[in-house]
């Protein structure tokens, strides 16, 4: 009987000492998905906590400094939008209206400090005039030599 | 034409299968041979008509019939031969035709291997694996089947999703992934085997060994070239990163792994009847899971590749897997005891058990992680996303137990071991690992976690190298052979034990490569003018130029780059962005300087449309190549470990013996049977 009592205990304990790494693991890296409005909505209380917030590039908001790599944009959904700042180089071929993702939080001056910026794209089959030709988006770079 | 061909035989395979269950299990109720070998050719049957399929879709592939739905997605008259013939993995319902054949490949394998032996066993095997073949059949009859047609016929189609066709790694990795993931269906339809005929003692553990081996190997090289290929393709410099998509990959291989080694102690001492049944039923849901969560569009990936509506019929045949497998448990309960006992912690069999409580919290750990944002979305709404913090931080401590227990599990003998013969044994490796860590400090590599690492990696190693060394030095002083014959020797005697070293090598090869690479990485992100450099731990990288450049199936913005050590000019790299018709997004290209020392990683992130200037992503990471050498190793020991052994391993056992029992140790298992 002690045997198995033992066994008992050890699982115990061991089950115990996982499931509290676990639970405090798991607790103090959960980031939420929010809106542009549900952030505004929760005001100061959401200054400096991690968020995932997903969006629409709102048009003509886009401002890139390819020199600092500064980028800022406006993020919006249905009825609203914030502004975004973050450091490096927007994902290849940001553009207006395209759907992202940033992770970050919110200063207290009301912009979002986004750590990371991931595109939503799909991958559906959309065919589009002219995108049989990609060429074409880069006439100064076509039959250019090798160093320049 | 074709597609009525191949949906004719997928339906013909779903006949022949369903008629090959029934004809098992009733010939193996009654004992008769005929009706068994009817299930036998069945099963044979099944295997020609899925690969009829298959072959009829490469046809439409190769022949462009865009009159095929699939073919219309993924097909393109630019699109070059090896891409065209890999496209049958580059979207869903080509992909599950694919996961069939396999299927149905092992299910021949298997039923022409072993049609002389285990005879009132194998019917059940067969029938397990037809009735999985059934569920695959009725998705690609159903709702993706891969040769419905389409219409209008377009003229052309996009070609594979650019993500696939920018890397020759996605030759490798998807099939490798499919014989790995398929594979552990052959043992767990031995383990159904086992439940349904009650013949629960070790022949089933020792028939499947080398399967799950096969199995194993296969998904150890499809993770390790995932990994690659994400570092190859996707741009961030990196080859991990905790997607639902590794962790699906990796949910099964750790808990097959776990597998693996408690066979050994079922073999040996008849103990864990009912766990190595359990781990087994685990491993092969978590595959049909782990496809769920891939396929069926929950997560948002590249591997998701549209919507559909096949994810409640995986998680339909999920649960039906797991009743059905508690059900024949509970049927077996009483005979699933075991008749062996632990009899000390001091054990070989021990030290295999701990490492099986070690994988099985890591998957545990993985697995809530992957799962708790769909379930808290399910629950209550709120969209929520685990970070990377918390896999790092609860597996790596987890891992590097892993890496200790390699070192001890191999040197303790089985049933019992005296504590002070330990303290001899042990203290040579822990002198090394003490120095390892010392060494990888000075070195720079600081950082509690990676230094343990380090020396845990040299620990282990020293101790397996000390067993090695003492087998070897014993049949020198008996005058066997030279030092390099009596390795030979060694290993050719215990391939398993040898084998299984040098997978554990590699391993720790792996390991260390990982900790290095993901604790002292450098990154730089710089907007360059032509003829500008930039700065990146000990390089500096200059940009040489721009230039725009057309290849028969896509169009390419190519960055040359000089990448320079010491003011010494070392290699010249070109990244590029690969734009493919009809698709948005370009396809990043970086380019990796690879050398045993470090890796410089360039990824071109962003250009000026007049060629002028470009935005370069360059990260310096220590010991990446090793990673990839580490799959090379693992894949290695594991066909030492698969080899059939000789008749003469016999004569070898018993030398083997006499070594053993001159060491004051016990000799290795007996040999199994001859053949596979």
């Amino acid at each position: 009987m002690s045997r198995t009592w033992r066994t008992l205990a050890g699982i115990a304990v061991v089950g115990g000492a996982l499931l509290y790494l676990f639970a405090a693991g798991i607790g103090d890296n959960l980031v939420y998905f929010l809106t542009p409005s549900e952030l505004l909505a929760k005001g100061p209380d959401a200054y400096d906590i991690p968020f995932r917030l997903s969006g629409q590039v709102e048009p003509g908001s886009v401002r890139w400094d390819a020199a600092t790599l500064d980028l800022r944009f406006r993020l919006r959904d249905n009825s609203t939008s914030l502004e975004v700042e973050s450091t490096g180089t927007p994902p290849r071929m940001f553009h207006d209206g395209i759907h992202v993702v940033v992770e970050g939080s919110m200063a207290s001056t009301g912009q979002f400090q986004a750590r990371t910026l991931m595109v939503k794209h799909s991958n559906e089959y959309k065919p589009a005039p002219g995108e049989g030709h990609p060429e074409a988006r880069f006439p100064a770079l076509q039959g250019r030599g090798g160093s320049s | 034409m074709i597609g009525q061909a191949g949906t004719l035989a997928l339906a013909m395979a779903l006949v022949v299968a369903l008629y090959g269950i029934v004809i098992s299990v009733i010939g193996a109720r009654r004992d008769s041979p005929p009706l068994v070998a009817s299930g036998r050719n069945a099963a044979l049957a099944f295997f020609a008509l899925s690969t009829l399929a298959v072959v009829a879709m490469e046809y439409a592939l190769f022949t462009h019939d865009f009159s095929i739905r699939y073919v219309a997605e993924v097909g393109s008259r630019s699109t070059p031969g090896l891409i065209t013939a890999i496209s049958i993995w580059a979207a869903l319902e080509g992909s599950i035709l694919f996961w069939l054949w396999v299927l149905s490949l092992y299910t021949a394998l298997c039923v022409w291997i072993y049609r002389h032996r285990h005879r009132k066993e194998l019917p059940y095997v067969t029938a397990t694996l037809l009735g999985i073949g059934v569920f695959f059949l009725a998705v690609l009859l159903g709702p993706s089947n891969p040769f419905a047609a389409v219409s209008p016929v377009p003229p052309d189609g996009p070609g594979p999703n650019p993500l696939l066709q920018n890397h020759p790694l996605m030759a490798l990795h998807p099939p490798a992934q499919y014989l790995g993931y398929v594979g552990f269906s052959v043992p767990y339809a031995f383990a159904i085997a086992a439940l349904a005929t009650g013949k629960v003692d070790a022949w089933w553990v020792r028939a499947v060994r080398r399967w799950t081996l096969i199995a194993w190997i296969f998904l150890t090289v499809s993770i390790i070239a995932g990994g690659w290929w994400a570092y190859e393709v996707l741009g961030w410099g990196g080859y991990w990163a905790w997607d639902p998509v590794e962790n699906a990959a990796l949910m099964p291989w750790l808990v097959g792994t776990a597998f693996l080694h408690s066979v050994m102690v079922q073999e040996r001492r008849e103990m864990l009847r009912g766990w190595n049944v359990a781990l087994i039923v685990t491993t092969f849901a978590l595959t049909i899971f782990g496809t769920f969560l891939t396929r069926s569009g929950v997560l948002g990936s590249v591997h998701a590749f549209s919507e559909s509506v096949i994810g409640p019929l995986f998680l339909g045949f999920l649960a039906i897997v797991l009743l059905f497998s508690t059900f024949m448990v509970l049927l077996r309960s009483r005979r699933l005891r075991s008749p062996g006992r632990l009899d000390s912690l001091l054990s070989r069999e021990a030290a295999f058990l701990v490492a099986d409580l070690l994988f099985l919290a890591i998957t545990f750990t993985v697995f809530l992680g992957t799962i708790f944002p769909l379930v808290a979305e399910a629950a209550t709404g709120a969209r929520v996303s685990v970070g990377a913090p918390y896999f790092n931080r609860m597996t790596v401590p987890l891992l590097a137990a892993v890496v200790f227990l390699m070192g001890v599990g191999p040197a303790l003998p089985w049933r019992a071991s005296g504590r002070g013969a330990l303290k001899a044994r042990f203290l040579v490796p822990a002198v090394m690992g003490s120095a390892a860590a010392v060494i990888a400090f000075a070195l720079g590599g600081g950082g509690f976690w990676p230094l343990l690492t380090f020396g845990l990696a040299g620990f282990s190693l020293t101790a397996m190298g000390s067993e090695v060394l003492k087998g070897v030095r014993t049949r020198v002083r008996r005058g066997e052979a030279g030092h390099l014959g009596a390795l030979a020797r060694l290993v050719a005697g215990n391939r398993r034990r040898y084998g299984g070293y040098v997978v554990h090598a590699g391993v720790i090869m792996a390991a260390v490569a990982i900790a290095a690479s993901w604790n002292h990485r450098v990154e730089e992100e710089a907007t360059l003018s032509v003829g500008e450099e930039m700065v990146a731990g000990k390089y500096s990288i200059r940009l040489d130029g721009l230039r725009g450049l057309q290849e028969p199936n896509r169009f390419a913005v190519v960055a040359h780059v000089t990448i320079e050590k010491g003011g010494a000019a070392i290699d010249e790299r070109s990244p590029r962005l690969n734009f493919y018709p009809f698709r948005e997004q370009p396809v990043p290209t970086p380019t990796v300087h690879s050398s045993v020392i470090e890796d410089v990683f360039l990824d071109l992130m962003a250009f000026a449309e007049d060629g002028s200037t470009a935005t370069l992503k360059v990260v310096v990471m220590p010991l990446v190549v090793w990673l990839w050498i580490s799959g090379g190793v693992m894949a290695a020991g594991t066909v030492v470990a698969i080899w059939p052994e000789k008749r003469r391993a016999y004569e070898l056992v018993f030398a083997r013996r006499e070594v053993a029992d001159a060491e004051g140790c016990e000799p290795e298992a007996a040999p199994e049977e001859v053949l596979v």
